[in-house]
């Protein structure tokens, strides 16, 4: 296959990946754009292995075929509240090939600058494209190949702590190391080091050290980030994943992995912007974790108390509510509730009630998480509207259902300026005429922060797994 | 401990502290429960109910008093029960301490412990306990039930064969729990509702009844009801004079005036005067609910049901509570009964009198021989201070322009930084880097370009898909492990190739888990 023929193979790919991404603005044009996105990676993959000068086909299809089945198996096995878990595994994937690849760009630069001159013009390939590199051009390559190894790095062992606590091997508290960020300072500033003596030629022990200590920080950063802030950790290794294969690509000289790591990188950092929004911090505070240091001042005091109720009492109000409003949060899915939810969605519109459910952004673990789940289950995207689509709506709702969410729906945000969330957008269910809230326990949520909503007037308590809540309510409506 | 509710003593009065229902519970405090033979017969709980449900029946009042630690009773105390009473005695019940200074002497003097139900903080903590507000929901309830049946017409407007019926108004003068409990059991009847109060706040809650509010067009500062615990205020004479205008305005429109107006501590404020009734058609109904206070209406007979001249009737009954006996009993026995619930802290059946906590404390008129009341005000204020509603600033057509503007330029000025700087970095990197690098950075900008614009249309409902696709397509970076495969450094062979798996897995299992999610999306 001549070059010409794999740079328009190239093009096509990067305008497909392009379309791929455009087509996820709705549910409709998705179904078609994951196509476009499967074909630009066929056109890619064998356009690479068709190159003149590329060997080793048969080793890449020896391993590329039962990696191909290993995921396959994986997706079709995968459950659908595993989906964060899964997608913090995969991370960690293209980190650490990210980081083999780079290091092999310099161990290959290393071997052909070994060689005499006869041997490099006779190179094909990779080798040929670095043996026809000058000083500048290979000391340049050099800084992408540090930063190939670096963001690899982190990636590789943040995706993997990020996978642990998001399976809950790992435990999902922040937890950090004595002297916390001035660790991280400090290694940093030994990978900044490396990177400059690595620079100025010494061995390939200084990129291997770096890659060791890159994976320190990961792991470190992403220890000292709770559970909560997932969706931000996980976004932004999104974004990372991509940084990491735009540095690959530079330092390959291929302009598609360039661009592919260009809008990955860019997709992850939007992600990871509309999350931070969501919860009202800066993006650097949620890294550094913690929920933003010191109250400004006491929390507002709350009077009054919680009052629990039954499935009696509440199939009796939902009995005789016209809307609805479901706010699903991580404890849904944490309880695997969302078909039981969906089976009374349909009952309740079987009966001609409106029903909708409200999504905050940063419900779940994942950007996203809960829309998947209640896709899962059934429930049409249509009645899965946004906060800022739904928010308007809960003063003429007769009944808002919280299941399995805290912070997201706590008014202290908005009422007590003293909170540590205060400020952050939050779905306004207090507003409804009445409110359910699905819950364990009269404990305080994730954040560890009292929530106003359960002690107001038109709050009850609807204690229990909220699995078996929801299906003992099942029984109680036709 | 013992709890025990006697036969109500009071002639007419037919609730009962202690419903077999409200007796289970106590039981469940701990609590043995006690019932004077007969009390329940008149609110329908048969001496058997209460037997079944573990309450032993006792022949007599004295016998009760005796014998209970606690005695619950519905109406305040007579000075004869009251002497039935011993030293330490817990008595809950209704006492009005402000007007029955005597009484309160006399609980005193012998060492009874008096919790008064109706001195109960209303506080959102105790609203569980708050005898007032379920017994005036009761009587609201009930005023328009006494209304229509004294009302010779429907409430609702209907078109028959027989010929139209327009539907009856009804002016509820008053909106605190027993008004709104009257608004809401009009409306739902088929009436249109008007309502009036001094409280501007409250217009919110009647309107979400589905009445609608009486305005006054009067500009004096009314006073906010936070500033009296909830309750509303006397009003001043130029105030009182425009509200009576307004409803001299309204009388002979109203086929049914439902009046609730009590300011605490004082007579019932005299709103529907006698020329109002007089210009009211006949037929119509007036049901005074503060009749018990003197009455709200100039013609008002305590307990007594008139007809004036014009042929308007007046209710002035002061027992609507009572004639709801069932429901009143049931309702003011779970009062009762969380009140019971906050006395026993331990759920041991052992009274913990705690004088430190707000609502016990408010509650309490007589403790230990001496007189607690009145209480001193309760640590939480009962309803937050209305904010003063900020009207935001209307704009002139020249400061929105101005605004503009500036935002404009501000946003202008950001960008042009932004770009400069972007600019600057490149022409620094140009000046150094080798043509061939640079080459890709013009790549490499676009594509991030390129990204922003594209994610930004992203629905939010696909992030999660999304994040799945972008993980396949990074896996990209397997094309550079390829092109490395080929090497003749084993390790470098060696590392491409673990790449290659790891890649594969991505690329297939991300597509794959991308496909299946978006195909669970369903329209309904």
């Amino acid at each position: 296959m001549p070059l010409g023929l794999v740079s328009a193979a190239y093009v096509v790919a990067a305008v497909l990946f392009v379309l791929s991404l455009g087509g996820l603005s709705n549910q409709e044009s998705a179904k078609r754009a994951v196509w476009y996105g499967v074909v630009g990676m066929a056109l890619a993959f064998f356009a690479t292995l068709l190159t003149p000068g590329v060997g080793g086909g048969w080793l890449v299809l020896l391993m590329a075929i039962p990696g191909a089945i290993g995921g396959a198996m994986l997706a079709k096995r995968v459950g659908m509240t595993e989906m964060p878990q899964l997608v913090a595994a995969m991370h960690s994937l293209v980190g650490l090939a990210a980081v083999f690849i780079a290091i092999n760009a310099e161990m290959e630069a290393r071997h052909v600058a070994g060689l005499g001159e006869e041997a490099r013009r006779a190179l094909t390939g990779f080798a040929g494209v670095l043996a026809h590199k000058s000083g500048v051009e290979l000391n340049i390559m050099k800084v992408e190949v540090f930063l190939g190894v670096f963001i690899g790095a982190v990636t590789f062992t943040g995706s993997v702590i990020a996978f642990g606590k998001l399976a809950g091997k790992v435990d999902g508290k922040p937890k950090q190391l004595p002297g916390g960020h001035m660790l991280n300072a400090g290694a940093l500033a030994l990978c900044v080091i490396l990177g400059i003596m690595y620079l100025a030629g010494a061995g390939l022990w200084t990129v291997v050290l770096t890659a060791v200590i890159a994976g320190f920080i990961g792991w470190n950063l992403i220890m000292g980030i709770g559970g909560a802030d997932m969706p931000v950790v996980v976004s932004m290794l999104n974004s990372y994943s991509g940084w990491a294969a735009a540095a690959i690509g530079f330092t390959l000289g291929n302009d598609l992995l360039i661009v592919v790591g260009a809008l990955v990188g860019s997709s992850g950092a939007i992600l990871s912007y509309i999350m931070c929004k969501a919860m009202n911090r800066s993006f650097v505070s949620v890294i550094l974790g913690g929920f933003g240091g010191a109250a400004k001042g006491p929390a507002m005091e709350i009077a009054g108390e919680q009052i629990a109720i039954d499935a009696d009492g509440v199939a009796a109000a939902l009995n005789d509510a016209d809307s609805v409003i479901i706010v699903p949060g991580y404890g849904m899915a944490v309880a695997q509730a969302q078909q039981s939810v969906s089976e009374l969605t349909r009952r309740l519109r079987a009966k001609g009630k409106n029903v909708r459910f409200g999504i905050h952004p940063v419900a779940g673990r994942l950007p996203g998480h809960m829309n998947v789940l209640l896709a899962e289950a059934k429930v049409p995207y249509d009645i899965v509207l946004e906060m800022d689509e739904i928010n308007d709506d809960f003063p003429e709702t007769d009944v808002a259902i919280v299941i399995g969410s805290n912070d997201v729906v706590n008014p202290a945000a908005q009422e007590d300026p003293n909170s540590p969330i205060a400020g952050m957008p939050v779905l306004e269910v207090w507003k409804a005429k009445q409110v359910f809230v699905s819950k364990r326990g009269a404990g305080t949520g994730y954040s560890g922060i009292e929530n106003p909503l359960f002690y107001k007037d038109n709050t009850r308590m609807f204690y229990g797994d909220a699995k078996k809540s929801l299906d003992e309510l099942l029984t109680k409506i036709a | 401990m013992k709890i025990g509710a006697p036969k109500e003593s009071f002639a007419g009065e037919s609730r009962v502290a202690m419903t077999p229902d409200s007796a289970l519970q106590l039981q469940k405090l701990g609590y043995v429960c006690l019932i004077e033979s007969g009390a329940g017969v008149k609110a329908g709980f048969s001496d058997a109910a209460y037997e079944k449900a573990g309450v032993r029946v006792v022949p007599s009042t004295e016998a009760l008093f005796a014998e209970a630690e606690i005695v619950a009773k519905v109406r305040p105390p007579t000075p004869e029960e009251l002497k039935l009473t011993r030293k330490g005695q817990l008595l809950i019940s209704f006492f009005y301490p402000a007007q029955n200074k005597e009484l309160l002497e006399q609980a005193k003097e012998i060492g009874t412990n008096v919790v008064a139900m109706d001195m109960v903080p209303r506080i959102s903590r105790a609203q569980k306990m708050d005898a007032l507000s379920s017994m005036a929901n009761i009587a609201g309830y009930r005023a328009v039930i006494e209304a229509g049946a004294n009302f010779g017409r429907f409430f609702t407007g209907q078109v028959t064969a027989a010929g139209k019926v327009p539907p009856a108004k009804v002016l509820v003068v008053g909106a605190g729990v027993a008004g709104l409990a009257a608004i809401g059991a009009a409306t739902s009847l088929g009436a249109m509702v008007y309502a009036f109060d001094v409280r501007p706040e409250v217009a919110e809650q009647i309107e979400s009844m589905g009445a609608e509010f009486v305005y006054l067009d009067f500009s004096e500062q009314q006073t906010d009801g936070a500033a009296t615990g909830g309750y509303a205020a006397p009003s001043s004479p130029e105030f009182r004079e425009a509200q009576l205008k307004k409803f001299r305005e309204l009388a002979p429109d109203m086929d049914i005036v439902i009046t609730t107006a009590l300011i605490p501590g004082r007579d019932a404020p005299k709103l529907w005067l006698k020329d109002m009734v007089e210009a009211m058609k006949p037929g119509s109904v007036v049901v005074d609910l503060a009749a018990e206070r003197g009455g709200n209406c100039d013609l008002t007979v305590p307990d007594q049901k008139i007809v004036s001249d014009n042929g308007v009737t007046v209710v002035g009954y002061t027992d609507f509570p009572s004639r709801m006996a069932s429901q009143a009993s049931s309702l003011y026995s779970t009062n009762i009964r969380h009140m019971m619930s906050d006395l026993t802290p331990g759920k041991d059946g052992q009274v913990v009198h705690n004088m430190e906590d707000d609502v016990i404390r408010g509650a309490t008129v007589t403790y230990d021989g001496a007189i607690t009341f009145p209480p001193p005000p309760p640590k939480i204020q009962a309803i937050a201070a209305q904010k003063p509603k900020e009207k935001p600033k209307e704009l002139t057509h020249e400061e929105k322009r101005a605004l503009e503007v500036a935002n404009f330029k501000k946003s202008t000025r950001n960008q042009v930084g932004l770009l400069a700087a972007m600019a600057g970095f490149l022409l620094i990197l140009g000046g150094f880097a080798p043509a061939s690098f640079m080459q890709h950075m013009i790549v490499f900008a676009l594509a991030v370009f390129v990204g922003f614009q594209v994610i930004w249309n992203v629905a939010h409902s696909l992030h999660t898909p999304l994040m799945a696709v972008t993980n396949a397509i990074s896996s990209i970076v397997i094309v550079g492990a390829i092109l490395q495969i080929g090497s003749d450094v084993s390790l470098v062979k060696i590392l491409a190739a673990l790449a290659v798996l790891m890649t594969a897995v991505n690329i297939v299992g991300g597509f794959m888990v991308t496909r299946r999610m978006l195909a669970m999306f369903q329209k309904s």
